[in-house]
Parts: C-alpha cells; sequence; structure tokens
C-alpha cells in the first residue's frame, strides 16, 4: 500500500502535458516566420520542452495517481508550463547565436524574474504586465502572439485541456480537473471525463472563434479601423480566458465603441459557467437564465455598473485634477471629464466595461480608470473580489461562493430568531451540504487572509526598495494578481506595468497568480509536512 | 360486480364494507385472523393467502374478477399484484401506494405496472386537507370540471350573520345553487324558505369565486386567501405534501416535525415551507414561535391522541381552525365534536376515490358527503339522459326528491340552473344526491 505520495507519478504525467506544449508553441512560430521575425524563441522553447517533458515522463513508466497525487501534479503541471513559457520571452529578449538578432535587445524581459511573472501572469490569465512598452514594433508578432496563445491556453485550464487530450488521463481525470478549480465541485456533464472536457473546450474554442469572426467583422464593416486580423486573434484568445494581455498599449482604449460593446457580452460569457453553454447547446437552454449563480453573477455586474455609471454621469467618480505619478495627463483628464460627464451612452458603457472586466477578471480597459474619482475606484476594487462563475475562466473568490455566503447569513439571522427552524442553504433548486458551506467560509477566509498578508508584504517590500507606493496601489496589486485579474490602480493602473515592482516583490507576486488560478489549497495542501508525512 | 380486494387491513376493509352492499367482494390476506374477522362480520368472500402468487389470485376467481383493488401496506406488494394479475385477467386493476413517486411514473405512462387506477393516499388525504385551507367554516371542499366548479360543505359558525336567515336571504351569489342542509342526522334538500341555524352543516355547489364568496358572508371574522398562516404539525408524508401543495398554491406554511435527521430532509425538499425541529407539544415553543396566531393548523402527527391534543392545544393558544388527520374512522365524530374543526381520514378519502370505479353509468367525479349521507358527482349528459334538451323543472319532476341541479358546465363557460335552463347533451352537471336514491337515479342521468 502505497501510503507516501508517489511524486513520481505526479511528475511523469507534468512531462506528458509538457511535451505537448510543443504544439502550441508552432502557431507564434508560424506567426513570426510570416512576418519576417525570429523563429529561435519558439524553435529553442519547442525542443526544451519536448527534451524535458520527455524527461520526467521516463520518471514512472505507468503512473497511477490518487488525490494526493493529484494535488502534486496539478500545482507542478502549472509551475512547469510557466517556467518552460518564459523560455521565448528571455531568448527573444536576449538572441541567440547564428540566428535573427533579437527585436528588442533592451527588453525589460531580459530578466528572468520578469520572463516568469509575464509567463506565469499569461498561463493563470491574470494579464499583469511587466513589459516596458507594449507594442508590436517593440516586441514582434509572434512574441507578442505567444503572450495572447499561453493566456488562452491557461483559461479553460491547461489540465482540463490534458484530461481531453490525454488518454492516460481518463481514470484520475475527474480529481485532477476539480483540483485545477476546485470550486463547489466539478459537474460531470457526460459519463466520461475526457469528452466533458472536451465539452467544455469545444465551448470554449466556438467562443473564442465566434468572437475573433465578430471583431473583424466589425472591422470590415468599417467600424473598427484598428482591429486588424492580428489584433482580432490576439483579443480573441484573451478575452475568453478572461485574460486581459491586449497587444496595444492603451488596451481596449484603442478601439472604436463598436468594439468595446461587442467585447463586453464576450466577457460575460467568459465568466459563466461553461457547463451551462453545454447544457444550452444539448438541448435544455433554460437552464443558463434559470441558474441562481447566473443570475446573481448578471444581477451582481447590472447594480454595480449602474452605480459607476451614475457616478461616471454626474461627474463625483471622476478625477478632479491629475495626482503627482499618474500615467496619464491633464489633456487626458479634461477629455475623460467632457466624454463622460452627462453622456449616457459612454458612462454606461465605461461604467459596464470596467465592471465587466473587473467582475469577470478579464482586465481589459475601455477607458484609463485611474483618472475616475476614489467612489468609481472602490467598486471597482470591490468588483476585483466578486470574480466569476464557478466553471468559467474567471478567477477571483468566485460569484457562487459568495452567493452561499449571502444566504447562508440571511440563514443565520433566521435561526438566530427562530432556534428551532432547519434551513439548508439552497442553491437553485439544491441544496448545499453544510461540509460544502464549510469549505466555501474557510477559502474565503484564508483569500482573504492571504490578501491582506500578501498586502502587508507588498507594501513593507516596496519601502525596503524605495518605491512610492499608496495602499490602494498596493491592495489593487495583489487583488490583481492574486484574483488573477491583472490592472490595478495607479502604478499598476490599466495602462502601466508591475516592472517598478523589485524582483523579491515580482517573484512572491508570481507565487500569488500560481495561488490564485489553483484556488490556493492545492497549492497549499502540497506544502504541508502532513502531506508528505508517510 | 365481481370485485377482490387484496389486503384486509384497515383501508381493505373499508372498501370492502363500502362495496360489500352492492358488489360480490372477495378479500384475499396473508393473516389468517383477519380473514376470519371478516368472514364474520361483513358478508364478503375471503381468502387467505399471498395476494402475489399467481394461485391465491387463482383461488379468489381473479379471471372471473372485474376489478381488483390492491390495499396492502406495502406498496411494491400492491404492484406486483396489480401486474400479476393483468397478466393472466382482464380485469380493472386499483393499487393504493403511499410513494408518489410511483404515482408520478404511472401519471407519465398509464400503461406502466399494469395498474388502470392508482390511488395514493397520503396525496389524497393532503389534498382534501389543503382544499379546505382558504375557504373559511369550509369543511370539505372538492372540485368539479376542472376546477370551475367547486362543492363545499360549511357549518354555521356561531354568530355568523346568516344565523335564522332563510336561504332565500342568505343566498347572495348568482352562481350558488344551496344544494342541502344537513342538521344532526337529518338531511334536508334546501329550499328558499329553508332556515339556517346555527351548526347547521350547509352544502353549496357553485362557482369558486362565489364559493369563496359565501365563506365570507357566513364567517367574515375569518380572513380567507393565501395571507392564510399555515401551521403543519408533523412531517409524516401527508405533512409533507400538505406542506408541498400549500406552498405551490402560494402559501408560505410552517411544518413543525420533531425528528432531526426527517426535519432536515422535509427541510431540503420543501423549498416554500419553514421547517422547525422541536416538539409540538412544546408549550413554550409554540408560544414562541407565534403558533397561536396562525390561522389554521394541520395535526398530521402519527397517532390519533397526539392529534387531538395539539389541535385542542392550538385552538387554547388562539388559532382559529383546526385540521386532524384522523387514522381511526370510529374518531372521526367524536374528535369533531370535542373541538377539531375538520378531521380528515385518509381510509375515507381512499374510499371515495374507489367509489368513483364501482359507480354505474358515466360519473366523472364524486365526492362523498359526511362518509355516505350524500353524494356529489359530476357528469356529462348524453343523448339518453333524463336531463337531456329539457328544461330543470321537467326532468326534476321525473326524479325522486333528494336531487338537486348544483351546477352545469358548457364548454369554458359556467351556467347557474334554473328552473328553465335547458340542458344540453355534452353539459358537465355537478349534481346533489341524497344516499338513499343514488343507486336508482344515477343510471337515468
Amino acid at each position: 500500500m502505497a501510503i507516501r505520495v508517489d511524486y513520481r507519478a505526479s511528475l511523469s504525467l507534468v512531462g506528458s502535458v509538457l511535451k505537448y506544449l510543443a504544439v502550441p508553441l508552432a502557431l507564434p512560430l508560424v506567426v513570426a516566420l510570416a512576418y519576417g521575425e525570429s523563429v529561435a524563441p519558439f524553435l529553442v522553447t519547442m525542443l526544451v520542452t519536448v527534451a524535458v517533458g520527455g524527461g520526467l515522463e521516463r520518471l514512472r513508466p505507468d503512473p497511477d495517481i490518487g488525490a494526493r497525487e493529484g494535488f502534486l501534479m496539478v500545482a507542478a503541471t502549472w509551475l512547469a508550463v510557466s517556467l518552460i513559457g518564459a523560455l521565448p520571452y528571455l531568448i527573444e529578449a536576449y538572441g541567440l547565436p547564428g540566428f535573427v538578432p533579437a527585436s528588442a535587445p533592451e527588453s525589460t524581459l531580459r530578466h528572468p524574474p520578469n520572463a516568469l511573472f509575464e509567463s506565469m501572469s499569461g498561463f493563470t490569465t491574470t494579464g499583469a504586465t511587466v513589459l516596458g512598452e507594449i507594442s508590436l514594433d517593440a516586441h514582434g508578432h509572434g512574441i507578442m502572439l505567444w503572450r495572447q496563445l499561453t493566456q488562452w491556453l491557461g483559461g479553460m485550464g491547461i489540465v482540463v485541456l490534458a484530461v481531453a487530450i490525454l488518454p492516460e488521463l481518463s481514470v484520475g481525470g475527474a480529481q485532477l480537473m476539480d483540483a485545477e478549480a476546485p470550486g463547489p465541485g466539478i459537474e460531470k456533464l457526460t459519463p466520461r471525463i475526457a469528452e466533458t472536457a472536451r465539452a467544455l473546450w469545444g465551448a470554449y474554442l466556438g467562443f473564442t472563434v465566434l468572437e475573433i469572426v465578430l471583431l473583424y467583422g466589425l472591422h470590415l464593416a468599417g467600424m473598427a479601423p484598428a482591429m486588424d486580423v492580428y489584433n482580432a486573434v490576439a483579443h480573441g484568445l484573451t478575452t475568453m480566458p478572461t485574460g486581459g494581455f491586449s497587444p496595444e498599449a492603451r488596451s481596449i482604449e484603442a478601439f472604436s465603441a463598436a468594439v468595446q460593446w461587442l467585447i463586453i457580452p464576450f466577457m460575460i460569457a467568459a465568466g459563466t459557467n461553461f457547463a451551462l453553454f453545454w447544457h444550452a447547446l444539448t438541448g435544455d437552454p433554460k437552464r443558463l437564465p434559470g441558474d441562481s449563480e447566473f443570475r446573481f453573477y448578471v444581477g451582481a455586474m447590472a447594480v454595480l455598473t449602474g452605480l459607476v455609471a451614475a457616478f461616471l454621469f454626474v461627474g463625483n467618480g471622476i478625477a478632479t485634477f491629475v495626482p503627482p505619478g499618474a500615467t496619464y495627463d491633464s489633456a487626458y483628464l479634461s477629455g475623460v471629464r467632457a466624454t463622460l460627464i452627462g453622456n449616457v451612452e459612454p458612462a454606461l458603457r465605461h461604467a459596464a466595461f470596467q465592471i465587466v472586466s473587473l467582475v469577470t477578471t478579464t482586465g481589459y480597459a475601455s477607458i484609463d480608470f485611474n483618472a475616475w474619482g476614489p467612489s468609481a475606484q472602490y467598486l471597482l476594487l470591490f468588483a476585483m473580489f466578486v470574480g466569476g462563475s464557478a466553471g468559467s475562466t474567471g478567477g477571483g473568490i468566485k460569484v457562487v461562493r459568495w452567493y452561499v455566503i449571502l444566504k447562508s447569513i440571511r440563514r443565520e439571522l433566521f435561526t438566530t430568531a427562530h432556534p428551532e427552524a432547519v434551513r439548508p442553504v439552497r442553491l437553485g433548486g439544491r441544496t448545499v451540504d453544510e461540509r460544502a458551506i464549510r469549505g466555501i467560509y474557510a477559502f474565503t477566509v484564508l483569500y482573504l487572509v492571504l490578501f491582506f498578508v500578501a498586502t502587508g508584504l507588498i507594501f513593507l517590500d516596496a519601502g525596503r526598495v524605495g518605491l512610492s507606493l499608496s495602499v490602494l496601489e498596493a491592495m489593487s496589486a495583489v487583488a490583481a494578481t492574486l484574483g488573477n485579474v491583472g490592472p490595478g490602480f495607479g502604478l499598476v493602473g490599466p495602462m502601466g506595468s508591475y516592472l517598478d515592482f523589485s524582483p523579491e516583490s515580482k517573484v512572491f507576486m508570481v507565487a500569488l497568480m500560481w495561488l490564485g488560478r489553483l484556488e490556493i489549497l492545492p497549492v497549499l495542501v502540497c506544502l504541508t509536512p502532513e502531506y508528505w508525512r508517510q | 360486480m365481481r370485485v377482490i380486494i387484496v389486503g384486509a387491513g384497515q383501508v381493505g376493509s373499508s372498501i370492502a364494507a363500502d362495496l360489500a352492499g352492492t358488489h360480490d367482494i372477495v378479500v384475499v390476506d396473508r393473516d389468517g385472523d383477519r380473514v376470519e374477522d371478516l368472514t364474520y362480520s361483513l358478508d364478503v368472500l375471503t381468502v387467505q393467502g399471498d395476494g402475489t402468487s399467481l394461485s391465491t389470485l387463482e383461488e379468489a376467481g381473479v379471471d372471473e374478477a372485474d376489478m381488483v383493488i390492491a390495499s396492502t401496506d406495502d406498496d411494491e406488494t400492491n404492484i406486483v399484484i396489480c401486474s400479476t394479475t393483468r397478466a393472466v385477467s382482464d380485469a380493472f386493476t386499483v393499487a393504493r401506494v403511499k410513494n408518489t413517486e410511483y404515482l408520478r411514473t404511472w401519471e407519465r405512462s398509464e400503461r406502466a405496472f399494469g395498474i388502470d387506477f392508482i390511488v395514493c393516499t397520503n396525496l389524497l388525504a393532503a389534498e382534501s386537507i389543503v382544499r379546505v385551507v382558504g375557504i373559511p367554516a369550509a369543511r370539505d371542499v372538492d372540485s368539479f370540471a376542472g376546477g370551475s366548479v367547486q362543492m363545499a360543505e360549511f357549518e354555521i359558525p356561531p354568530g355568523s350573520p346568516v344565523t335564522d336567515q332563510t336561504v332565500a336571504e342568505a343566498d347572495r351569489f348568482e352562481e350558488l345553487t344551496f344544494a342541502a342542509i344537513l342538521r344532526d342526522d337529518d338531511l334536508e334538500i334546501a329550499r328558499g324558505d329553508s332556515v339556517l341555524h346555527e351548526r347547521d352543516r350547509v352544502v353549496v355547489i357553485g362557482d369558486p369565486d362565489a364559493v369563496r364568496g359565501f365563506a365570507t358572508t357566513i364567517a367574515p371574522d375569518e380572513p380567507p386567501g393565501t395571507a392564510e398562516e399555515v401551521v403543519i404539525v408533523g412531517g409524516s408524508e401527508i405533512g409533507y405534501h400538505v406542506a408541498r401543495l400549500l406552498g405551490d398554491r402560494g402559501f408560505k406554511p410552517r411544518l413543525i416535525e420533531q425528528d432531526a435527521e426527517r426535519a432536515r430532509q422535509l427541510a431540503e425538499d420543501l423549498p416554500n415551507a419553514i421547517v422547525m425541529e422541536s416538539d409540538a407539544t412544546d408549550i413554550d415553543f409554540l408560544e414562541r414561535e407565534h403558533v397561536g396566531d396562525a390561522d389554521f393548523v394541520v395535526a398530521a402527527l402519527d397517532s390519533d391522541e397526539k392529534n387531538l391534543l395539539v389541535s385542542l392545544l392550538a385552538r387554547r393558544l388562539g388559532v382559529d381552525r383546526t385540521v386532524a388527520v384522523i387514522d381511526t374512522s370510529e374518531y372521526v365524530e367524536l374528535f369533531e365534536a370535542v373541538g377539531v374543526d375538520v378531521g380528515v381520514n385518509p381510509r375515507e378519502v381512499v374510499a371515495e376515490e374507489i367509489t368513483r370505479f364501482t359507480r354505474e353509468g358515466g360519473a366523472e367525479n364524486v365526492a362523498i358527503i359526511e362518509s355516505d349521507r350524500a353524494e356529489v358527482l359530476e357528469i356529462e349528459v348524453d343523448t339518453e339522459s333524463i336531463l337531456a334538451n329539457r328544461p330543470i323543472h321537467e326532468s326534476v319532476s321525473d326524479l325522486p326528491t333528494g336531487v338537486v341541479i348544483g351546477a352545469i358546465t358548457r364548454g369554458e363557460s359556467f351556467i347557474t340552473p334554473r328552473g328553465d335552463t335547458v340542458i344540453q347533451p355534452g353539459d358537465h352537471v355537478v349534481v346533489f344526491l341524497d344516499a338513499c336514491i343514488v343507486d336508482d337515479v344515477t343510471p337515468k342521468l
């Protein structure tokens, strides 16, 4: 009886997944070729990933994983793909002898912590960046596409994708998918877990293609001048995973109002439980509007949007002066004030875009919300903690947890007045198990504790290296990395970057993104001594 | 008609007693003592044996039987009895079940289990309780013609505005017909000059709004409708179904159940009810939860005595009306005399339901008044009927006294019967019949 964790089995499966990372790497390689850029970053990484993956695979020829091995496998997979995913950035920044010289020798990605940060931010669909300059001229189409592709791969989940593709994962697959996105348990859509994984990825792929077609369609219709093929693909690849890596430095602000309106429903879809789409497509369309989590999710966004839009419309949600160190200037600020105050459509559009973007943890921006006032900004910070739905690509605490917590608080109030009342907490028609409620409380408390501790650490570290950082900035940076949101406020605002943090802080935030993507517990479990004990 | 009743428990015996007078009854039971008792107490043939075995059924004469009623205590046994019967005979099969899941299956496909008719005891009892809720002073309510006609039996409460008025004075509703007045053991067919006394029970038939309106007239102090606060004591199957049906009707009933696990289960199954885990005879609890302010208390515990106790306690705390489930039919009258407003006997309800199938002619729906004193039938009039194509006063004069045409529905519309109303073939007519003329009149209708 194997009581000890069989880490070799876990790592062997990590190897299997890693090996296949060579396949998606072919896409930026082809794009780099097409644009006449260096293919070295991708070619070398392909060789490395196949070599490392193949090597790890040999650790245990016939891996057999249980629940404990599952946690390790999932946690290690995400770490491993992020490490490998950093290679193209490093190689591009350094260049390789014998290949075309790198396009950006001064790239901020020359530093390994930065490259790792960018890679982890991509795979975890955080969308926080350390790029000094976000532009296709500085970095090339291939490497920028790799950024977007890491998000797309990470969105629905690398492990889910692996379960869909690798036959050796068919047995422990449910456990692995559960460990990757615990939520309140996965919903098997079909008798075979691999089919469920394929159904989820199929819906995901379908939405991505649809969005690309529609975005480019807007361009062809003359309603989106800047949305060329490359941009359409890039934004399709980063909306559905709720990623937010735009190849444009000004994010979605660079595009027309039509593009902004079009992206909103796709972000909403990305933050919706994909199982509901599967039901909708297989003959049960009423499940979607009837789902209580979905209603709560849409309702929460509608309320927040209404509040923010009202603040913007009357103008007290917008800053009145440019604070020192802001990423915008006074001309931009007066432009924002002129656009939003008293104008229904822009106020509503920007409020809805930012709220949906932050609730779903996409992290796109249609406007520099650094220029907004505190009343609107605190609502945005709050939105980061809502998170997407369970079974979606969104991160954060997740809507379903808040819903269950609110309902159980209501139950507590009721049973205080009526001690004999027996009141199960209901989610839609189903009763939520009391153990699941405890788990939800434990997760949420853990998340918030981690948030406050991490905020403190980031704040202290900023002081150590002489970086001037406000508490709101530190809080938003942690909320944005732990929640896989991306942008925060101030320094790390939607048009800013995480570049100025110390390498230590960046590595710490890499860990936060990793923890956040896997919903903390699978990673923490692997770090406890009990886990490794016989 | 030859009827085989399998299972001589309380329900089986009660059905046997109901039917013995008019049909040839064979009772089958495994228990020798019960079989022995029935042989002497009723004019029926008895067979001792296992009703699920073909040989026993054959011994009971299943091949010549017109109807087999499976009324044992066990759902699965009853289903097997019907299936077995279906395999060897053309008899009409009736099964008594408790589990509503079987009823649902059967409703989906009426071929299921080889059963022609399912009688779900707990559900029927719950339905008859729920019908009474929301109509002040009602003791019994039944729906006809798809719900567009209601029959209700009211007890005139003390101090009612209609006390000592004549029927003509009390009848303020166009779409309502007075059928009869029940006073002690007498049954009086209502006439315009009949006088209503306190504690009389009147049977009215009419449009549901008119019935509700009449209820408010005789008991103006009791609030009608869904604003009523209902407390159900006892999470038995009947209690569960009462809570569920009331929940479906927009009520938010409170259900009190002592067993923690059962309470938990009920709380999960009943999203529209508030389930409380407590002993319903705990006065502190009842006071803390203001049960006395409830308009309606349904006692559905598993013992008659406890239900009586709960009802009396509830009355004492100030509850307006109490309904108690009473398993022992002999107690019904006694309990109603000492403080339970409405006693519901599940077996009586089952008997009513079974009666539908033994009735000759085209009766579609039957309600039995006061156990067996009168019946209300719904019939679809065909060209053969004595009622067809002539004014009511003509056809009634050809029938014995004790017949009241209560309501007519033609298609979707409700027609108030008057002496000169001409009934057409295809109309649905709800008729009140004195029990002693039922067998005589029914075939003519």
